[in-house]
């Protein structure tokens, strides 16, 4: 948590300085105040005292408590705006980072957390240091301040006040300990009731068909008691706090006054006055070391919880980033739109097992090269060193004949289009989705975006939509279909007007006869343009230029569809599997 | 439908530590309908929440009467500290009598014309002559120290000051000072003391049984609401859910109900001992005193009026937080989820403008709500303070004219404390009342949901093993609620038994939806479906799905054994039958190959393929052996190569059944004896594979798009 601090600017620190100063003289004013409470009660004890003067103690007392207020807002000002500033700078550090991760490292942490890193983790420290920092700081002050003024008054008050201190820190401890481990179990309780209830929720026409109603609900019933019973546990500890904290701070109170009045009856006369004076005032200060020290305690059982936020976050700050950004904002040679792999294999760095052996090929300017293979063999992973998702392990990858490494990523992207195997459509209009991005060139007009809309099969159903162009799209394109979101991320695509396009399976979502429509478009609008095309669907690389057969990381063919027929076994499986062997001779 | 239904919840719970303050941005529609229902649903918990609201009524009682018998405690202990006058006043009077008649004797007599007992010490026998010996309260005062009490006293003639009387008073003889020093009672003392001891423990031991009832109350309602939305959530008609997102839902289940359960918790009790404390407070302030009552309470709401004129204008500070940090966290989730195509759309700098916007809002939104939920506790601190001294003042002036004791300033510290606290406890609650009234607003709003049709009345029931396997679709039209326009338009088509019926069409045709009104999951708009001519209407859902197996699309396993998921909710089956089932869909081998083989855990992201997650539920749907059977889309998360051994598998599941099938691929459907061509709910081709492809229409242009580039 403390390298978290090191991202506090130069005036925050200052502020913090502030802040600590200011908190000092809260503590001050804090503790002078039961010093004229004392004047006040001895002046109203003692006959014959002048009102001027209680009314002088009191305005006093009204000062600083006063004082006291004024620097505890400036504080609260100081340390909420240091806090909120930290916490600014830290999400933006976490965000930044994490647009420069690579997908590897991505996978790694999984985006869910990454989400959850960024902005809940954030906030459960900045709520630390927004409600923390002070009473980290103010408490032990004022409990040692303090103690230090009564610790000289009286022996036996102090003795008691000790005692009640070390009861109360002890059953608060006690309770900690017993039940901190308890919570672990009523997370993975609530973990498991959310579990059992999305089952049911995915599964509902399972449920319903298989009949099994009641089945689902004896499995909630079951965790669902276990978790009512530990929450029930649980708080009934927690319950024995607050009778307890009564008891020992009245009994405190009451115990101050009972040894009080045994002493003050043995004392000389003189001594009587001053000692009931001091028993007022150090029964209220140790109410305020009571205070202190339970607070202490409170932020030590939040400290834990922002420690492990601390810790998450710095995991994703120390991550070392795996993809290093190249230099070269130019094109060195004269090739334009190719794409070769030379004699590429890659694993994950920690894995033992290669996703790609020795796979090479060239995509020439304007080529079709389609990619094929069962699930798992490798062809999303090939296709996505590229756009350096990953860095091959071994080989080269080269565009336009460069090594994709020497690039600057901006440049490199410049030359690309690429589209996912899961369209991401982003919060806003149909337009700002299809022209999202910089491409290096010019900005894209509506009419491009009209243009590539319609390339990419997509006029007939926008311009259906509320406003057309401009309808509104919700974040993650919830409220269009799934054929219609990957239509407008190839669209994206289009508008970009790429060298390269690189279609991941993008094509899934549409049916066969879009499918066809869409490619034919595609080819008449981008003659120039280099193709990759991952799919599933042998109609859809049919005719490819180029179609590379993969299986198990490995490249079993490289030709065309009716040379594969021929030459690779694989390539035919696939084939029959979609097509009857009639219709694959028709062809 | 508005965008915020279609984005996901964010989870409103801060993990861990029960929430001080309820979340200002939630907020009931009717807070008090919301209420009024909690209370009447709470029926069943009623006698115990009787029990400890009489229990926190009885422990603030008792901490209001404690101040009081602190006060006498106080009070007892000041008598300590002056001198008993009374005494004071006897014994000098009497020691200056004698001294006066003794010396009158001796001026007489003529030994001394003058004598000064401050210059001259008096010689023993003479001050025996002088003084008798008194005794005053069982104490004897000896002639020498009389003598010495004069001694000292004429001293303080001069003077007159209080304090100069103590040190003398300290000097003086120890029979004089147990005369006139000040006494308290110690045995009231120790009998207050007790009787506090007693009162605090008491008032506690209420506490706490009250708090236990409390947990009891809270958890077992929690528990009763999630068991009747868990009942709730199969009762619904599946039109529920495809309108709503399962988080949503989900959120109902755990984080309402744990806001409400958190909230009654601690604010219902809470909120009866503070009213109690309050108005208890009160009685007793203006029992004891009026004056000082008003000043304590005067000088506690000047303080509060301010706090709560901070407190409504903050509110708008804590929605403004609450709705950037939801803005934030929406852009956030958004790039991280397509951070692909945010790098190579080059759409960083974009994404970063964007997330900058948004977080500096954050931060200012932050440093508002923040600094004046920071400034709260001072000055509340404050408040307390400003009492304390008006009380003091008020209380000083009024002691000096005896109208009041000590004690009852002693007790009125107390009395501000208990006034102040209570109300900004109360305040608090109120926040967390709030949110209680959203939660459960949420959570009675899904269970008041219109449930599917009542079936009791039904009485025919077709059992499986007299089915024939017909079944007819007649003139079946199908509307959503809220549609203008059927889904499913005047839908007629018979299969006859064991045969194989197909359903193609373009994504948005009605396919599933057919499915869904055969499954009896919607109820049908108008037309009629029979089942070996008996209409679905006049059969229970339980019924007619112990007719029918059903594969979907989507593979779903659930947490548990590969035993546990084949098997599901059957109990008469053996391990030899799932064995049996496992071989037969080519699933055995791999089975064999897991570390525990059928006894392994299948968990959500593990080794089993997507092809072997579709081979499972095959596997558990043909141990249903039912005359019907429906694979919607069953094979489409598999590649084709997979897809060869889940036709096997599927094709065996057929075999002598009436089969319906949807599928994407139309190679899987090409031998099914009929065909069914949806388009806009409508049939409009039907036939085999051979008869359509001849007619070339809608089916084999559908067909031959497979084959175009």
């Amino acid at each position: 948590m403390i390298k978290l601090f090191k991202n506090l600017g130069k005036r925050e620190c200052v502020f913090i300085i502030i802040a600590f100063a200011l908190i000092v003289t809260q503590v001050w004013l804090e503790l002078k105040m039961p010093d004229y409470m004392s004047q006040i009660t001895q002046l109203v004890q003692t006959e014959g005292s002048q009102m001027s003067e209680i009314l002088k103690n009191g305005a006093y007392m009204l000062s600083c408590a006063f004082g006291s207020l004024i620097a505890a807002v400036i504080t609260g000002y100081i340390i909420s705006t240091v806090s909120a500033n930290f916490s600014m700078n830290v999400r933006k550090k976490i965000f930044n980072k994490v647009e420069n991760l690579s997908m590897d490292e991505i996978k790694g942490f999984s985006t869910s957390s990454l989400i959850t890193r960024t902005t809940n983790d954030v906030t459960q420290l900045e709520m630390v240091i927004g409600m923390g920092l002070q009473v980290l700081v103010k408490a032990p002050i004022t409990a040692i301040w303090a103690v230090t003024k009564i610790l000289n008054k009286n022996w036996q008050w102090s003795a008691i006040t000790g005692a009640a201190v070390v009861i109360l820190l002890s059953v608060v401890a006690a309770i900690f300990v017993i039940v901190t481990p308890k919570f672990k179990i009523v997370q993975k309780l609530i973990d498991k009731i959310n579990g059992v209830t999305r089952e049911n929720l995915t599964g509902i026409r399972v449920v319903r068909a298989f009949n099994a109603e009641q089945y689902q609900e004896e499995k909630f019933e079951e965790v669902n008691t276990k978790l009512t019973n530990q929450q029930i546990y649980n708080q009934k500890k927690f319950a024995i706090m607050q009778p307890t904290m009564y008891i020992v701070m009245h009994t405190l109170t009451l115990g101050i006054y009972f040894l009080g009045a045994f002493l003050i009856n043995e004392a000389h006369m003189t001594d009587k006055i001053t000692l009931f004076g001091d028993m007022i005032v150090f029964s209220s200060y140790s109410m305020q070391v009571i205070m202190s020290f339970l607070m202490l305690a409170m932020i030590f059982m939040m400290l834990p919880r922002a420690q492990v936020s601390a810790g998450r976050i710095n995991e994703v700050l120390d991550c070392e980033i795996s993809i290093k950004d190249g230099k070269l904002r130019k094109n060195k040679t004269k090739e334009v739109g190719t794409v070769e792999f030379k004699n590429v294999s890659f694993k994950y760095p920690d894995a033992d097992e290669y996703l790609l052996k020795n796979i090479s090929f060239k995509a020439n300017k304007g080529e079709t090269v389609a990619f094929i293979g069962s699930t798992g063999s490798g062809k999303s992973t090939l296709i996505n060193l590229v756009p350096r998702f990953y860095d091959a392990t071994e080989g080269e990858v080269l565009v336009d004949g460069v090594n994709v490494k020497e690039y600057a990523q901006e440049f490199l992207y410049n030359k690309l289009g690429y589209i996912p195997q899961k369209a991401v459509l982003f919060n806003g209009t149909v337009s700002s989705n299809v022209s999202y991005g910089e491409n290096g060139k010019e900005k894209i007009t509506a009419k491009k975006i009209r243009e590539a809309i319609e390339v990419a099969q997509g006029k007939e159903f926008v311009e259906n939509m509320e406003n057309t162009y401009d309808a509104h799209i919700a974040q993650g394109g919830t409220n269009v279909s799934g054929g219609q979101k990957q239509r407008l991320a190839i669209a994206r695509a289009i508008a970009r007007n790429p060298e390269i396009y690189i279609f991941d399976d993008s094509f899934s979502a549409l049916d066969y006869k879009t499918d066809a429509i869409l490619r034919k478009e595609l080819k008449k609008y981008t003659k120039d343009a280099t193709n990759l095309i991952v799919a599933q669907r042998i109609g859809t690389i049919m005719n490819a230029d180029k179609i590379i057969v993969l299986d198990d990381g490995e490249c079993v063919g490289i030709g065309t569809h009716k040379e594969l027929l021929k030459n690779c076994e694989v390539y035919k499986q696939i084939a029959l599997s979609q097509l009857s062997e009639e219709e694959l001779e028709n062809e | 439908m508005s965008n915020e239904q279609n984005t996901i919840r964010t989870p409103r719970r801060m993990p861990g530590g029960p929430r001080m303050k309820g979340n200002p941005g939630e907020k009931p529609k009717d807070f008090k309908s919301a209420i009024t229902r909690l209370v009447k649903e709470l029926k069943e918990q009623r006698k115990l929440i009787i029990i400890s609201i009489i229990l926190a009524i009885l422990g603030a009682i008792l901490s209001i009467l404690a101040p009081n018998r602190l006060s006498d405690l106080t009070d007892e202990i000041s008598k300590g500290l002056v001198v008993n006058q009374e005494n004071l006043a006897n014994l000098s009077t009497q020691i200056m009598n004698s001294f006066n008649e003794g010396m009158a004797k001796i001026n007489t007599n003529g030994t001394m014309q003058e004598f000064n007992p401050q210059n001259v010490d008096m010689p023993e026998e003479m001050i025996n002559s002088i003084f008798n010996e008194i005794e005053i309260d069982g104490n004897v005062i000896t002639q020498q120290e009389q003598y010495e009490f004069i001694k000292s006293m004429s001293d303080l003639m001069q003077s007159g000051d209080v304090n100069q009387l103590y040190s003398k008073i300290d000097e003086m003889p120890q029979s004089i000072q147990n005369v006139i020093k000040p006494k308290m009672n110690i045995d009231i003392i120790k009998n207050i003391s007790l009787f506090l001891i007693i009162l605090y423990i008491t008032s506690s031991i209420f506490n706490y049984i009250q708090a236990i009832c409390m947990t009891n109350v809270a958890n077992r309602f929690a528990q009763q609401l999630r068991t009747r939305i868990s009942i709730k959530i199969n009762k619904l008609p599946l039109r529920y859910f495809d309108k709503h997102q399962s988080g949503d839902t989900l959120s109902r289940v755990t984080n309402d109900v744990d806001t409400i359960a958190q909230s009654m918790n601690q604010s219902l009790s809470s909120l009866v001992i503070n009213i109690t404390l309050l108005l208890g407070s009160i009685i007793m302030m203006f029992y004891t005193n009026w004056i000082m009552a008003i000043t304590a309470m005067g000088a506690s709401l000047i303080g509060f009026s301010g706090m709560f004129l901070i407190l409504k204008n903050s509110q708008k500070y804590f929605i403004a937080r609450q709705y950037e940090l939801g803005n934030l966290n929406a852009h956030i989730e958004e790039i991280y989820s397509g951070l692909n195509v945010v790098k190579v759309y080059n759409g960083i700098n974009q994404s970063n403008e964007k997330f900058d916007e948004y977080n500096k809002k954050v931060c200012q939104a932050n440093k508002k709500s923040q600094f004046l939920s920071g400034i709260m506790h001072p000055l509340m601190g404050f408040i307390g303070n400003f009492g304390y001294v008006a009380v003091c003042i008020v209380g000083a002036l009024l002691t000096m004219n005896d109208v009041i004791s000590f004690g009852v300033i002693v007790a009125f510290i107390t009395y501000v404390r208990l006034f102040t606290n209570p109300l900004s406890q109360i305040a608090q609650n109120m926040t967390l009342l709030q949110s209680t009234a959203a939660a459960s607003e949420r959570i009675f709003e899904f269970i008041d949901e219109k449930e599917m049709q009542e079936e009791s009345k039904i009485t025919k029931e077709l059992k499986k093993e007299d089915v024939k396997g017909k079944i007819k679709f007649e003139n079946v039209v199908f509307q959503y609620d809220n549609n203008d326009h059927p889904t499913i338009k005047n839908f007629t088509a018979t299969a006859l038994p064991g045969q194989k019926v197909a359903i193609v069409g373009p994504t948005g045709a009605g396919k599933t939806t057919i499915v869904n009104l055969l499954m009896k999951f919607y109820e049908l708009t108008s037309g009629d479906i029979k089942i070996d001519g008996v209409s679905i209407k006049d059969l229970t859902r339980e019924n007619i799905h112990s007719l029918f197996t059903m594969v979907l699309q989507d593979t779903w396993l659930f947490e548990g054994t590969v035993r546990e998921n084949i098997v599901y909710n059957r109990e008469d089956i053996s391990d030899e039958q799932v064995k049996e089932v496992c071989k037969e869909v080519g699933l055995h081998h791999f089975i064999k190959t897991l570390p525990h083989t059928y006894d392994s855990k299948i968990s959500e992201n593990d080794s089993v393929s997507a092809g072997q997650r579709q081979l499972l539920t095959i596997a558990r749907g043909m141990l249903e052996d039912s005359p019907f059977l429906i694979l919607d889309e069953a094979t489409s998360n598999v590649d084709t190569r997979t897809e060869e051994l889940v036709q096997k598998a599927m094709d065996k599941l057929t075999e002598g059944k009436t089969s319906f099938i949807i599928a994407h691929r139309l190679s899987t459907i090409k031998n099914a004896d009929l065909i069914l061509v949806v388009k806009d709910g409508n049939i409009i081709e039907q036939g085999n594979h051979d008869e359509l492809m001849q007619k070339n229409g809608s089916y084999a242009e559908l067909y031959n798009s497979q084959f175009e580039i």
